[in-house]
C-alpha cells in the first residue's frame, strides 16, 4: 500500500492537490459503507489510512465527511479510533454533518468495552461545535461516575473541553463540583492529576466574573488541599508530579516549621532525571523561601549540582532551557556559580544558541578570582574561526571589562586583538575600546597608540567604522594622523553609505576642528557642505545645525560639541530591577528564556497562573506621532534606549527619525530639530548635561512615550493638578505599586546638586526594596491619568519612582512640564 | 498547556500534525518552518529551540533530522515541553523499534494513536511505554534496521560487536517476532560522554564525563532487578570546587558530582550497599544520570605541529596516540582541524601500511577530516600535511587553524571506572532465565586539542 510516503513528497502544504485522489477515495468509501463481506475491515482500513495521511499534510478531505461516518460502523477499534480523529478535525467545520456522528458516538459511550466508552468520550467532547453541547453533558456525567479510572481520566479533562464550547453550560450542569469531588476522592491519580488541571483552568478563568469561582481558586490552595496533594506526590506521574508542585509553589505556609516540612518532603525530587519536574521543585523552593534569607541562600547552594546536572546530560535543547535559568539565578546571586565557571566553557560541537548564553554566563560569573581564566579562555574562542562566536566571546571580553575594576591585563588583550588583524575581530574590538575609553578615559594612551595604526581602509562594518572615527574625533589631540584620516573619509563621503557613519563623521570632525583649527579648517568645511547636501535628514540637519551653531558663536559651539566630560560609571543595564523581579517571579516558564515578563509576551487570556490585577501591561499610548508600535514592543524599545551605548542610541535616533515630530510643521523646524539632536548628542555621548537638559529627557524616558526629547509643543496638555499631599499612605501605596504590571521603567540617581544625571543600575533588588523608606509621595490626577511619584532616599542619593496610571485610552499626548518636575526635585 | 504537536521532516513535510486546542491558525508549521529555515539571513546561526512569533510560542528539538514541535500560547515551562518532545520521541522509538523518517510514515496512524493517548486537551496523560501499551491496537509496520542509518547511543552496538544481536535493540517492545514468543532478556548500558580540552601544551584544561545507565528491558511479567554499582562509589564532593583535583586522584573510588534517577528506581539501600531496586517500565529509559569532573586518563593523546616550511607552504603534524588497554578497540573515529581559509591546496601523506583510514579536504568551510576505521589500545598513529598558500604568509598561522577536534566511540570502555557489580533479575520459576546484557561503552562528547 504504502499510501503517504509517495504521494507526500511531491505535495507541500502550500500546494495542496489531489482533488482527483479524494475523489476517488470518496468513490471507493462509498463501496465499502454497506459491505459485509470479510476483508471489508483491511480495505477500510487502508482508505481510512490514505484520508488521514492526506489530512496531516494539508489536503482539504472534508468531502468525505458523511462517506466516512457511514462508514464507521464497526468493531474494529483501530478504524474507530481513525475515523474518531478525522471527525474531530473536520467537525467544526461541518457542524450539520457532524450530528451524523452524534449518534455512533454516542452509543459507544455505553459500549462494554471502557476502552471504547473513553475513545468516544474524548471524541464526542472534541468535535468543538457549539450547538452539539446538549448531547455531551449526559455523557460527561456518566463518564465521571464511570467505574474504570480511564474513562474518568477522559471525562475530566472533557469537562474542560466543554467549558471551551461553552461555558455556561458547563457550569450550569454543575461539573466543576464534580470535579473537585472526583478531585479529592478518586483512587487513580491521573484522574486526580485531571481534574485539578481542569479545576484550575476554569476557575481561573470564571474568577474574573464570579466571586464563587474566585473562593474556590483559593481553596486549591489551602492547606488540607496542598496537604492532600503532597501526601500522595509519588502516585503522581512526572508530569502530574510538575502540575502539583506548581500549585505548592503558590501555597503561602503558615510558618517555617511548615516550609521545612514541605521542602523535606519534596527534596528527593531535585534528583528526578525529567528536567520538568526538578525545576518545578526549584521554583517551588525558591518561592517558599523567599522570606528567608538566609534559607534562601542555603537553596541556592542546593539546586546547583542538580541544575548542572540537567545542563550536561540533556539535550542541547535542554540545555539551553537550563541555562537560561542559571542565567537568571546567577544575576540574582552572581556567587553562586562562581566556582563553577569552569563548567560553562563552551564544547566545539554546541549549538551556537547554547554557547552563547554559556558566554553570557561566563561574563555573569566573572568576578576578580576567576577573571583571568575566563578572559583567557574567552580569548581562544575570539580567535575561533567560527565567527558569530568569535564576535559574541569579543563582546563577553568587554562586558567583563566594563564590569571590572582591574582592568588593566583585559585592555591588553582586547588591544591584541587588534592585532590579530582579521576583520570581524577588528571591528567588534573597536567598538569595545570606545567603550572602554568612556569608562576608563586613563587608558586612552595606550588605546590609542594602538587605534591610530588601524587603517580606516580595513575597518567596513558601520558601527566599528563609527567607533573608530569617535575616537579620532574624541582624541584629535592626541593623534597626530587624525585631521587627515578624517579629511580622507569626507572625501569619500558620497561613498560612505551608513548614515550612522556620516553622523559620526560630522561630529568628529567638529571636535577635530574645535581642538585643531588650522589642519582641520578646510576638511569642516567640506564635510558641512557635503552634511548639508546630503539626503538623509538627520545628517542633514546636523550639518545645517553645526553650521548655524559656529556661525553663531564657536564658543558656544564648542560647549555644545565638545565640552569637558565626566567618564561614564556604570553603563545602564538594559531591564530595571522590576522587571528581573518579574522574571523571576515567573521562574520555570518562557519569561525566562525570553528574559522578558509574560505580558510582553502574551494575550491576556493566555497569561495562565500569572495573572494581573491591572491592564496596564496592555496599555496603548495611541499618540498621533508615535510610530505604531504595540505596547509591549515600546517597553522593550524603552527599555533599549537606556543602554547608553553611542551606537546603540543613534540606532534608535534613526529610527525614529520618520516620525512626525521631526517634520511637525507647527514647529520651526530646522533649529528645534537640531538642538533636540544636540540634546541627544550630549546626553548620549559622553557627558554630563546642563542641569535643565536631563528634567525634560528624564521626563519623557520616565512617561515612556518613546517620544523624540524635543519638549513638544502638543496643543493642549490635558491640566493636570498637584496633589500635594497623598492620599495613599506609604505602605498601601507600596502595595498597589507592587501589583501593577510594568509599562516602562527606568532608576535615575540624582545627586542633590542636580548636576549629573546617570541612568543608575541597581545591584540586587531585595536591597534596593530594604533601603526602601518611603519620603514623599505625590500623585497628579486627571481624568484620563495619573502620575505616582514616590521620592526616596538612599545614602546620599535621591531616587524618584514614577508609576503612570491610565484610567482610560487617552488620545492626546500628555506632557509634563518642566517647572512642575523642578517642583518635584525642589 | 500545548495547542499543538507536529513532526516535520527535513524538508519540512508534515509527518504528523495533531491540532489538541485549536486556539492557534492551522498554517504554524509552515510558519515555524520558514522561521527556522531562514533564522538568520546567512544561514549559519541555528534557531534556538524555543522562540515567539505574533503570540505563538514554538518549542523545538531535533531528533535524528526530524523537527519534533510543540505550539502554544501560554507561559508554560520550558523544560517541560522539551523534555515533553523528547519522550514523545522516545515512545515512537520503542513502538517502531527504529526512529527515522522512512518509519514515521510508515507508522503514522500508529503515531496519531499514540498521541492520542500521550496528551488530551494539550495536557500530558503518559508518557510511559509501559501504561500506553494497553491502549494502542495498531501493529508497527518494522522498517528494516540494517539498511537505514542508526541512531540513539544503543545503535552504536551493532557495528563492531558480533555477539550482540543486531535487532534486538531496535525491536519494537509491542511487534511480535516470528514464531510468536518474545525473547526474554534486559539491556543495560553504561554510557560516559567525555568532554576534555587539553591546551596548546598538552595540559588538561577541562575534563568532565556525563553518564547514564540505560536500560531496555523486554521482560515479561514486570519482574524486580536489583543493580548493583562500585561499593566505593561515592556522591557529591562536600564543599569542595569540583575542579580542585588535588587528593581526588589515586584513590580509585569513583566520585560522582552528582546524580539523578528514573522515578521507577528505589533507593532504600542504595546509602548502605549501592543498591538500585527497581521494576522496569517496557521501553528504553536511563536508570541514572550522573556526572564526573573528577580526573580521569584521557583516552587519546593528541599531539599537533605546525611548522612552516617554505613561504607559500606549512606543514601541519598530527600524532594520536591510544591510552587505553590493547585488549580494547576504537572505532569510528574522526578527526578533524580548520585550517587557515586562505589555504589552496592540501597534501596528505598516511603512515606506511595504514588500513582502513581516509583523508579528505572540505573545500567548503576549509577543514581537513581524517578518519580511522579503529584504532587498536596503546597504539599511535600519525597523518602530515603539506599546505599550499596563494600568497606568502603574514602572522601565525596557528592562529588561522584549529582546534583540533576528535569523535570515536570505544565499546567496552569507561574511563571512569563506574561498574554494574551484577544485575539480578527476581525469578518467577526455576527455569527462567532472561538474557542479561551489560554494556560499557565511551563517546566523545568535546574532545579537543588546541594548537
Amino acid at each position: 500500500m504504502a499510501p503517504p510516503a509517495q504521494s507526500q513528497k511531491s505535495a507541500s502544504p502550500s500546494q495542496p492537490s489531489g482533488k482527483g485522489e479524494v475523489s476517488d477515495v470518496k468513490m471507493q468509501l462509498r463501496q465499502l459503507a454497506g459491505s459485509r463481506s470479510p476483508g471489508t475491515d483491511d480495505a477500510k482500513r487502508e482508505l481510512f489510512k490514505k484520508v488521514i495521511s492526506y489530512m496531516t499534510i494539508g489536503i482539504d478531505v472534508s468531502s468525505v465527511f458523511s462517506e466516512m461516518v457511514m462508514c464507521s460502523a464497526t468493531s474494529d477499534i483501530v478504524l474507530k479510533k481513525m475515523c474518531y480523529l478525522y471527525v474531530g478535525n473536520y467537525a467544526k467545520y461541518n457542524p450539520d454533518l457532524a450530528l451524523l456522528t452524534i449518534n455512533f458516538l454516542q452509543r459507544d459511550c455505553k459500549d462494554e468495552d471502557p476502552m471504547i466508552r473513553g475513545l468516544a468520550l474524548r471524541s464526542l467532547c472534541s468535535l468543538r461545535v457549539a450547538n452539539l453541547v446538549e448531547y455531551l453533558v449526559g455523557p460527561l456525567g456518566t463518564g465521571l461516575k464511570d467505574g474504570n479510572s480511564y474513562v474518568r481520566m477522559v471525562a475530566a479533562i472533557g469537562v474542560l473541553k466543554l467549558y471551551h464550547i461553552s461555558a455556561s453550560t458547563c457550569m450550569d450542569a454543575d461539573f466543576p463540583a464534580m470535579l473537585k469531588h472526583l478531585m479529592l476522592n478518586d483512587k487513580d491519580a491521573q484522574v486526580v492529576a485531571n481534574c485539578l488541571t481542569s479545576l484550575q483552568e476554569i476557575w481561573g478563568l470564571e474568577a474574573s466574573t464570579s466571586e464563587e469561582a474566585a473562593r474556590e481558586r483559593e481553596t486549591l490552595l489551602s492547606k488540607p488541599v496542598i496537604y492532600y496533594f503532597l501526601n500522595r506526590i509519588k502516585e503522581f506521574s512526572e508530569w502530574a508530579q510538575c502540575i502539583v508542585l506548581d500549585l505548592v509553589a503558590k501555597y503561602v505556609p503558615s510558618d517555617s516549621n511548615e516550609i521545612f516540612d514541605v521542602m523535606n518532603l519534596l527534596e528527593d525530587r531535585l534528583q528526578h532525571a525529567n528536567g520538568a519536574v526538578v525545576l518545578a521543585t526549584i521554583k517551588m523552593f525558591l518561592q517558599l523561601t523567599l522570606s528567608m534569607t538566609d534559607v534562601h541562600q542555603q537553596v541556592y547552594e542546593r539546586i546547583k549540582a542538580p541544575l548542572l546536572t540537567l545542563v550536561s546530560s540533556g539535550s542541547p535543547e535542554q540545555s539551553y532551557a537550563v541555562l537560561s535559568h542559571l542565567h537568571l539565578l546567577v544575576m540574582r546571586a552572581p556567587f553562586i556559580f562562581s566556582s563553577d565557571y569552569k563548567h560553562f566553557y563552551c564544547q566545539y560541537n554546541e549549538p551556537f544558541y547554547v554557547k552563547k548564553l554559556k558566554l553570557e554566563m561566563l561574563t555573569a560569573v566573572a568576578n576578580e578570582s576567576n577573571t583571568y581564566d575566563i578572559v583567557t579562555e574567552l580569548c581562544e574562542y575570539a580567535a575561533n574561526v567560527d565567527i558569530p562566536m568569535a564576535r559574541e566571546s569579543i563582546r563577553a571580553v568587554g562586558k567583563i571589562a566594563l564590569q571590572q575594576y582591574d582592568v588593566n591585563a583585559i585592555v591588553d588583550r582586547l588591544l591584541q586583538f587588534l592585532e590579530m588583524e582579521k576583520e570581524h575581530v577588528t571591528a567588534e574590538t573597536l567598538v569595545l575600546v570606545k567603550d572602554l575609553l568612556r569608562k576608563y578615559p586613563q587608558w586612552s594612551h595606550d588605546c590609542i597608540a594602538v587605534v591610530g595604526n588601524i587603517s580606516s581602509k580595513n575597518v567596513q562594518e558601520p558601527k566599528a567604522k563609527a567607533a573608530l572615527i569617535w575616537m579620532l574625533g574624541e582624541y584629535a589631540q592626541d593623534m597626530q594622523d587624525a585631521p587627515y584620516i578624517l579629511e580622507s573619509l569626507i572625501e569619500n563621503w558620497d561613498e560612505e553609505h551608513s548614515a550612522e557613519v556620516r553622523l559620526h563623521l560630522l561630529t568628529a570632525i567638529m571636535k577635530c576642528f574645535l581642538r585643531r583649527p588650522p589642519e582641520t579648517q578646510k576638511a569642516l568645511g567640506a564635510a558641512l557642505a557635503a552634511g548639508l547636501a546630503d539626503f538623509h535628514q538627520d545628517v542633514h540637519d546636523r550639518a545645517l545645525f553645526y553650521y548655524r551653531l559656529l556661525k553663531y558663536n564657536v564658543t558656544v559651539a564648542e560647549r555644545v560639541v565638545d565640552p569637558p566630560k565626566q567618564a561614564v560609571s556604570v553603563f545602564a543595564d538594559t531591564q530595571s530591577s522590576e522587571i528581573k523581579d518579574r522574571i523571576f517571579d515567573e521562574f520555570n516558564s518562557l519569561s525566562v528564556v525570553y528574559q522578558k515578563p509574560s505580558y510582553m509576551f502574551t494575550d491576556k487570556e493566555h497569561r495562565g497562573p500569572f495573572e494581573f490585577s491591572e491592564e496596564l501591561g496592555n496599555l496603548s499610548i495611541d499618540t498621533e506621532l508615535a510610530d505604531n508600535v504595540v505596547p509591549a514592543q515600546r517597553v522593550e524599545a524603552n527599555d533599549k534606549d537606556l543602554l547608553l551605548s553611542t551606537s546603540e542610541k543613534e540606532d534608535n535616533h534613526g529610527a525614529s527619525n520618520n516620525s512626525s515630530a521631526y517634520n511637525a510643521p507647527s514647529y520651526d523646524g530646522s533649529r528645534m530639530v537640531a538642538a533636540s539632536q544636540a540634546q541627544q548628542d550630549l546626553v548620549s555621548l559622553d557627558q554630563p548635561p546642563p542641569a535643565d537638559v536631563p528634567a525634560s529627557l528624564a521626563i519623557d524616558d520616565l512617561l515612556g512615550l518613546g517620544l523624540p526629547v524635543a519638549p513638544s509643543p502638543a496643543p493642549s496638555p490635558p491640566a493636570l493638578k498637584l496633589n500635594a499631599k497623598a492620599v495613599l499612605d506609604p505602605n498601601s501605596f507600596q502595595q498597589k505599586w507592587r501589583q501593577l504590571p510594568l509599562a516602562a521603567s527606568q532608576e535615575i540617581s540624582m545627586n542633590p546638586q542636580g548636576v549629573s544625571c546617570i541612568v543608575k543600575s541597581s545591584g540586587s533588588s531585595s536591597a534596593y526594596a530594604r533601603s526602601f523608606h518611603p519620603l514623599h509621595c505625590f500623585r497628579w490626577s486627571s481624568p484620563e491619568l495619573q502620575v505616582l511619584f514616590l521620592r526616596t532616599k538612599r545614602g546620599r542619593a535621591f531616587y524618584l519612582s514614577c508609576g503612570l496610571y491610565f484610567n482610560r485610552l487617552c488620545p492626546n499626548l500628555v506632557c509634563l512640564r518642566d517647572q512642575s518636575w523642578k517642583k518635584m526635585i525642589e | 498547556m500545548i495547542s499543538q504537536f507536529f513532526v516535520l521532516s527535513q524538508r519540512g513535510d508534515n509527518i504528523v500534525f495533531r491540532d489538541y486546542r485549536g486556539d492557534i491558525q492551522k498554517g504554524s508549521a509552515e510558519i515555524f518552518f520558514r522561521k527556522v529555515k531562514f533564522w538568520k539571513e546567512d544561514g549559519k546561526e541555528e534557531a534556538p529551540p524555543v522562540f515567539n512569533l505574533d503570540g505563538v510560542n514554538y518549542i523545538h528539538v531535533k531528533v535524528v533530522g526530524l523537527l519534533f514541535v510543540a505550539t502554544t500560547r501560554n507561559n508554560l515551562p520550558p523544560s517541560l515541553v522539551l523534555e515533553l518532545l523528547q519522550r514523545v520521541a522516545r515512545v515512537i522509538k520503542d513502538y517502531l523499534g527504529v526512529l527515522n523518517e522512512d518509519s514515521l510514515r510508515k507508522n503514522f496512524v500508529l503515531v496519531y494513536e499514540l498521541l492520542d493517548e500521550v496528551i488530551d486537551f494539550g495536557y500530558v496523560q503518559s508518557t510511559s511505554t509501559e501504561v500506553l501499551k494497553s491502549y494502542i491496537f495498531n501493529e508497527p509496520i518494522v522498517v528494516d534496521a540494517g539498511r537505514l542509518p542508526s541512531l540513539g547511543p544503543a545503535a552504536l552496538f551493532m557495528q563492531g560487536n558480533k555477539r550482540m544481536p543486531g535487532t534486538a535493540v531496535t525491536k519494537s517492545v509491542v511487534a511480535h517476532e516470528t514464531g510468536g514468543t518474545k525473547r526474554e532478556e534486559i539491556f543495560v548500558d553504561v554510557i560516559e560522554k567525555i568532554s576534555v580540552t587539553f591546551s596548546s601544551s598538552g595540559y588538561i584544561l577541562t575534563s568532565e564525563i556525563d553518564g547514564t545507565i540505560q536500560m531496555k528491558s523486554y521482560l515479561s511479567g514486570n519482574p524486580e532487578i536489583r543493580v548493583a554499582l562500585n561499593d566505593d562509589l561515592t556522591i557529591g564532593r562536600g564543599g569542595r570546587s569540583i575542579y580542585d583535583y588535588s587528593g581526588s586522584s589515586g584513590s580509585g573510588a569513583v566520585i560522582l558530582d552528582d546524580c539523578n534517577f528514573h522515578e521507577s528506581v528505589h533507593l532504600d539501600s542504595f546509602d548502605v550497599d549501592r543498591t538500585l531496586s527497581l521494576v522496569p517500565p517496557d521501553g528504553e529509559f536511563p536508570v541514572m544520570n550522573y556526572r564526573i569532573t573528577q580526573e580521569f586518563k584521557p583516552p587519546f593523546r593528541i599531539n599537533t605541529l605546525v611548522e612552516e616550511s617554505e613561504h607559500f607552504k606549512a606543514e601541519v603534524i598530527l600524532k594520536i596516540r591510544a591510552e587505553f588497554p590493547s585488549s580494547v578497540t576504537a572505532n569510528t573515529i574522526v578527526i578533524e582541524m580548520p585550517l587557515p581559509t586562505y589555504t589552496t591546496r592540501v597534501n596528505f601523506e598516511l603512515e606506511p601500511g595504514a588500513v582502513g583510514q581516509r583523508t579528505d579536504f572540505k573545500e567548503s568551510n576549509k577543514r581537513l577530516e581524517w578518519s580511522l576505521k579503529k584504532i587498536v589500545g596503546e597504539s599511535e598513529h600519525t597523518l602530515r600535511v603539506k599546505l599550499t598558500f596563494p600568497q606568502e604568509l603574514h602572522g601565525n598561522i596557528t592562529k588561522e587553524a584549529g582546534p583540533v577536534s576528535m569523535t570515536f566511540t570505544i565499546p567496552m570502555y569507561n574511563p571512569s571506572g563506574l561498574q554494574v557489580k551484577y544485575l539480578q533479575i527476581a525469578k518467577k520459576t526455576k527455569t527462567y532465565n532472561p538474557y542479561r546484557w551489560v554494556r560499557y561503552v565511551t563517546q566523545a562528547n568535546s574532545y579537543v586539542a588546541r594548537i
